[in-house]
């Protein structure tokens, strides 16, 4: 009895702190939780109900059912030319991209002096993004006094129009991001850094070839970095957006008209806001699709050491 | 002991191999070749930028010369101040590109740091759903959000201000709230332990003991959201219509306007002065591009 009684205040004290941390939680996440209900939480579902309904931003709206994703898939054409370019620069420049970054950080990754001045300078291009560096590419193509056409002419090549040419204005924007992968090489460069020197040591002592070595050693302790890599810049190259919008406007014709830029016109230039949603949600599950379909294939080439430890 | 003199003895055996052979000259080699393939790169790297300078510095007659001219003659240092106010007044963009850029970073530090701290250390029910929420969004297009948030701001009366520019900031950004929830993680528990016995409050952990501990991990959120605003060209594009409330990034455009008759020598010079923060950040903070871009590679 006196040890209940005694016990009963601790308890209740025990419970108050626990109280009082969980009430201290929901303080320290307040702002972000105010935020996900004001700016992403709420919304994505106005978003869903707009993109059932035909609003234009001004007018009435009306609810029109799935009509904006009937005319998306059947009539609209620009929606699959977009969506034909978006694929075609997304395929090429994280295809390109993944594969020069890998390079880059295979090479910097020798044991020699002066690579980490190489670093700072492979890595730059990619920090200085945005419309100053757009502007720049704009310069750099032009195609009668640009620095492209005249490296070309250097070795006899009489370079294209680049971004007032139908063909080779997509080439112009994913030679032109192949310039910012110094973010992916650094990625990837820390996941070479990561792998135990034991494992090569153990390869040269079985007389194994460098190319075995890096077929059997370094693509498979590398897959997870890649896969990352690999993921998030298909997700990022799907939503491109400004170089196109200040270098090209996704001319010449519907040359470089991406997705995004498809949905920016539609919501703000055509006033088509219960559309341009519903285009939005299509991109939504395009991205998921595609990770999905990635995260299903990497069980096929991604390696996790801890996996076959743990079924061992 | 027979073994140690045995391997002893092989190892001058490796100076009877041709000298091209043997692993010095081999690594001379490596060097040189290591040289040979990096220099390229990272002079056609940096070639964009030093073309870009050179052009800001031409007089008209000279930017459209075939071959391009490398140094220009004169250097038209004028063309700086020209570009900046002759015609539109860069000034004011510049203003309120540095109100939007503090803005986010001081609204980014504190709404981010705080639900850091809540999800790393603090225990409460339904909490580890808000964090799945908080992974959740990380992965919704910006795209999907930005129609209704453009209602909601014109609803608010708030387009051609800066005020949807800056308000979000102070209410968390998913991906800053991991790296940092990532980064509180690392350090020990015992430290908020022994500071709860000496009787600091929750809020007093927080700000006095592990804050401080964090400064790498906020100085990498207060880098990338730098770099992020400062880019940034959506929200600005679709909030400010009026020149007055013009960001940088928005308004560099102006010279792009006149078609056909575009002054090139101008354009990049703004384009350059708008590159000097980036590039100087850089170069100061190198350390923390690194540590931020690895741990939300590797750790996430």
């Amino acid at each position: 009895m006196t040890a209940s009684t005694a016990t009963q205040p601790v308890k209740q004290r025990k419970l108050s702190m626990r109280q009082r941390e969980s009430i201290d939680f929901y303080i320290a996440i307040a702002p972000w939780l105010i935020g996900f209900f004001l700016f992403t939480g709420g919304p994505i579902l106005f978003s869903m109900i707009m993109s059932l309904t035909d609003w234009s931003g001004l007018t009435t709206r009306n609810f029109i059912g799935i009509q904006n994703y009937v005319t998306m898939l059947g009539q609209d054409k620009l929606f699959w030319i977009s969506l034909k370019n978006t694929f075609y620069y997304a395929f090429a420049s994280v295809g390109l991209g993944t594969f020069g970054a890998l390079l880059a950080a295979m090479l910097l990754n020798q044991k020699v002096p002066g690579t980490s001045v190489f670093r700072t300078l492979f890595y730059l291009p990619s920090v200085t993004s945005g419309v100053a560096v757009a502007i720049m590419w704009i310069w750099m193509f032009n195609p009668q006094v640009g620095m492209i056409n005249y490296l070309l002419s250097l070795i006899g090549i009489k370079g294209p129009g680049w971004l007032n040419s139908q063909t080779w204005a997509m080439p112009a924007l994913i030679f032109m991001s192949l310039w910012g992968i110094g973010g992916n090489m650094i990625i990837i460069l820390a996941g070479l850094q990561g792998i135990p020197d034991h494992l090569y040591e153990a390869a040269k002592i079985d007389g194994a070839s460098k190319w075995t070595e890096f077929r059997n050693i370094t693509i498979p302790m590398l897959s997870p970095v890649l896969f990352f890599v690999i993921i998030i810049s298909v997700i990022e190259s799907f939503q491109i957006f400004t170089n196109v919008y200040v270098m090209t406007r996704g001319g010449p014709g519907t040359a470089t008209l991406v997705y995004v830029m498809h949905l920016y016109l539609n919501a703000f230039e055509y006033q088509k806001m219960g559309y341009a949603s519903a285009l939005a949600w299509v991109l939504f599950l395009i991205i998921m699709a595609m990770t999905l379909i990635q995260l299903k294939a990497s069980n096929r080439w991604v390696y996790y050491e801890g996996d076959t430890e743990g079924g061992e | 002991m027979q073994q140690v003199a045995g391997q002893t003895e092989t190892v001058p055996v490796h100076y009877d191999v041709a000298w091209y052979k043997r692993p010095e000259t081999r690594q001379v080699f490596k060097t040189i070749l290591f040289f040979a393939i990096a220099i390229p790169i990272a002079v056609a790297l940096i070639l964009p930028f030093l073309w870009m300078v050179s052009t800001s510095l031409k007089v008209p007659k000279q930017i459209f010369k075939f071959p391009p001219i490398w140094i220009p003659n004169p250097i038209q240092w004028q063309n700086y101040p020209d570009a900046w106010t002759k015609y539109t007044n860069f000034n004011i963009p510049l203003m309120n590109s540095l109100i939007v850029t503090l803005t986010n970073i001081a609204g980014n530090l504190f709404s981010c740091s705080l639900a850091a701290y809540g999800f790393a250390r603090l225990r409460a029910p339904g909490k580890n759903i808000l964090f799945m929420l908080v992974l959740g969004t990380m992965m919704v297009p910006m795209w999907v959000t930005l129609i209704p948030q453009y209602v909601l701001f014109a609803r608010l009366g708030w387009t051609n201000t800066l005020l949807p520019l800056t308000v979000p900031a102070w209410f968390g950004w998913p991906f800053f709230i991991f790296l940092l929830r990532q980064f509180f993680l690392t350090l020990p528990k015992e430290l908020d332990d022994a500071a709860r016995i000496d009787g600091a409050s929750t809020w007093g952990i927080f700000s006095r003991i592990l804050l401080p501990l964090t400064k790498p991990a906020l100085a990498t959120v207060a880098v990338f959201s730098f770099i992020g605003n400062w880019n940034n060209f959506i929200a600005p594009l679709i909030y400010l219509r009026d020149p007055e409330k013009q960001t940088l990034a928005l308004a560099m455009q102006r010279f792009q306007g006149t078609q056909g008759n575009v002054q090139y020598n101008y354009m990049m010079a703004v384009a350059v002065i708008s590159l000097i923060p980036i590039i100087v950040l850089f170069f100061v903070a190198q350390r923390f591009f690194v540590q931020g871009i690895v741990m939300s590679g590797i750790k996430g």
